[in-house]
């Protein structure tokens, strides 16, 4: 353990809030994320998850609120100083760098340590290829990769910085479900064997259920329930906003 | 990875062959002419690669280079007039102008967000009025130009840049070569891969924890600083500076088309272009002579410039390294 008292959260977010031209996107969201937990956060469309993970890897920053990460405050850093100060995130909208290799790709995330050796970036790339993997398609340009591939790839680029935590943005969508187990279990694996604490917006609730030991559900820009997956299911809260958009 | 490793082989003999080639062609008793298109070829190359790493490497579109072309010109061409002052320190000279010049529009674009076209008629401005303000400074003789007192030219003289067309071109081969081996060791480098990643997706490598705005001042810098070198060579190579021509769009554009017809953010790529564009410009002028019609040079130039931009629009040299089968292992 570190020096820091096993009692503070990986993460927590209190009370923020971000509007876009008076529309309120997120509005005095709260929760934490322990220490090497799995935690999933869920939500119709448009409750603004993606946003609400915006704030937290300062792509955006908060309009009130604050996030701690490991106790330190990086509200309002920016991107690539939380990513520095420990905070790795995929796009859901993937953005590989298309004219580099994949290893190339993932060495541009490992570039950061080691002194920023270009062989031992390489070395590790490789490692986490393996992992998620994208082994044998490690010299492919990165245009050339399917989706599934992409977002695979987003992964393997930011666990290359070394994360304390990982944000993941619907990294299963559009994977089949033999694919999307894959993924559960090398995020399962990734989480029990180095302690990474995980943080995922995520439709697919066979994954959510399988992966995550807490859920938050956001609705129109609110916190509406939080708890283990089985209590959430039944929350009815949960039920009414996600049958009402059925009907929608 | 043995097939990239003999491709590496096989393009480090190609390279040493081309350099001894052109290590050799003032021996072999190639004429006046032939030396002055090599010259041509060589400064060509040299710009083109220092505007790739700023374009080609980081993906910052630059389209006021000749900006630093004159500073570099001016710098050392003024302070040898004046003082006599030995080149090399004025090229130290330039290039800090250049540099800061550089550091100017790049902090500018970069901070305020000035991105793609809008950066680079920014640095088209910054251009523009450096050679207006040349034009009317009269240390530099203005608008009727500075001219370098001509020596000699049995004797060369390396240190103050006077002698003949002959060591005008192997301090140009040199210049060249040195240009080469910087930007392959760039793109090597941790400094490479980030502009790339710059270059490929800026937000992408902002949440990987690079410091965008820093690597692309580095860029800037770096490409302006080496910019103007070629300026400074131009300067003692012409003996003769017009604000009119050496600061002017035309050069700017001149000057990223070898690239361009190369291949953008290759390292190869410069040298191949301004290559091509050469000797298709002259051979065209000399068609043209023949055939004895104004302006069909330049209908002709361009028709060219069409069809090699249009049917390789990556440039010639991805295509044509992949035509000699030596992909693999860097670019």
């Amino acid at each position: 353990m570190t020096a820091q008292p096993i009692t503070t959260p990986m993460l927590s977010v209190e009370n923020i809030g971000k509007s876009f031209r008076g529309l309120r996107a997120v509005n005095a969201v709260s929760f934490h994320v322990p220490r090497g937990d799995i935690v999933a956060l869920i939500g119709p469309n448009g409750a603004g998850k993606t946003t609400t993970f915006n704030l937290i890897a300062g792509a955006l920053p908060p309009n009130e609120g604050r996030i701690l990460l490991d106790g330190g405050d990086i509200t309002g850093l920016g991107q690539a100083r939380i990513c520095r100060a420990g905070i790795g995130r995929t796009f859901q909208i993937v953005k590989p760098f298309t004219g580099l290799t994949v290893e190339e790709n993932v060495m541009v995330g490992a570039l950061r340590h080691d002194g920023g050796q270009v062989e031992k970036a390489r070395a590790g790339a490789n490692e986490i290829l393996r992992l998620l993997e994208l082994g044998d398609k490690a010299s492919h340009p990165a245009q050339s990769l399917t989706l599934p591939d992409r977002k695979r790839l987003e992964v393997a680029r930011a666990l290359a910085t070394r994360p304390k935590l990982l944000l993941l943005d619907e990294v299963m969508a559009g994977l089949r479900p033999v694919e999307c187990d894959r993924m559960v279990a090398i995020l399962t694996t990734l989480n029990r064997e180095t302690g990474l604490t995980i943080m995922l917006i995520e439709h697919v609730m066979r994954a959510v259920m399988a992966l995550s030991d807490h859920v938050v559900v956001l609705h129109h820009g609110e916190k509406i329930a939080e708890g283990t997956p089985a209590e959430v299911t039944r929350h009815p809260k949960v039920l009414e906003c996600y049958l009402s958009e059925e009907h929608e | 990875m043995t097939l990239s490793a003999l491709a590496s082989d096989r393009r480090a003999v190609l390279l040493l062959g081309l350099l001894a080639v052109l290590v050799a062609a003032p021996l072999l008793g190639s004429g006046d002419y032939v030396l002055s298109i090599l010259i041509t070829i060589l400064l060509q190359a040299y710009l083109g690669m220092a505007w790739n790493i700023m374009m080609g490497f980081a993906g910052q579109f630059s389209l006021g280079h000749a900006l630093y072309v004159g500073l570099g010109a001016y710098a050392g061409g003024a302070l040898f007039v004046h003082f006599g002052t030995p080149p090399l320190i004025g090229a130290i000279a330039g290039m800090t102008v250049s540099a800061m010049a550089g550091a100017v529009i790049g902090a500018l674009g970069f901070r305020f967000k000035v991105t793609g076209v809008y950066f680079a008629l920014l640095t088209i401005a910054f251009a523009e009025f450096t050679r207006i303000l040349f034009d009317h400074w009269g240390w530099v003789n203005a608008s009727s130009g500075l001219f370098l007192p001509v020596s000699n030219r049995a004797s060369s003289d390396v240190w103050l840049l006077r002698g003949s067309a002959t060591m005008f071109y192997y301090v140009i081969l040199g210049m060249a070569v040195l240009a080469f081996l910087f930007s392959r060791s760039l793109l090597r480098r941790r400094i490479g891969y980030y502009w790339q990643a710059i270059r490929e997706d800026q937000d992408a490598a902002d949440a990987l924890g690079i410091d965008v705005f820093r690597l692309k001042m580095i860029a800037v810098i770096v490409s302006a600083a080496m910019t103007s070198l070629g300026g400074l060579f131009i300067a003692f190579y012409n003996d003769n500076l017009y604000p009119e021509s050496i600061f002017s769009m035309h050069r700017s554009i001149e000057l990223m088309l070898g690239t361009i017809i190369g291949g953008i953010g290759t390292l190869f790529g410069p040298i191949l272009g301004a290559a091509v564009l050469t000797v298709l410009g002259e051979g065209l002028t000399i068609a043209g002579n023949a055939i004895g019609i104004d302006g069909i040079k330049q209908i002709a130039y361009g028709v060219c410039l069409l069809a090699i931009l249009i049917l390789k629009p990556g440039g010639l040299w991805p295509w044509l390294r992949h035509r000699l089968g030596l992909d693999g292992g860097g670019r």
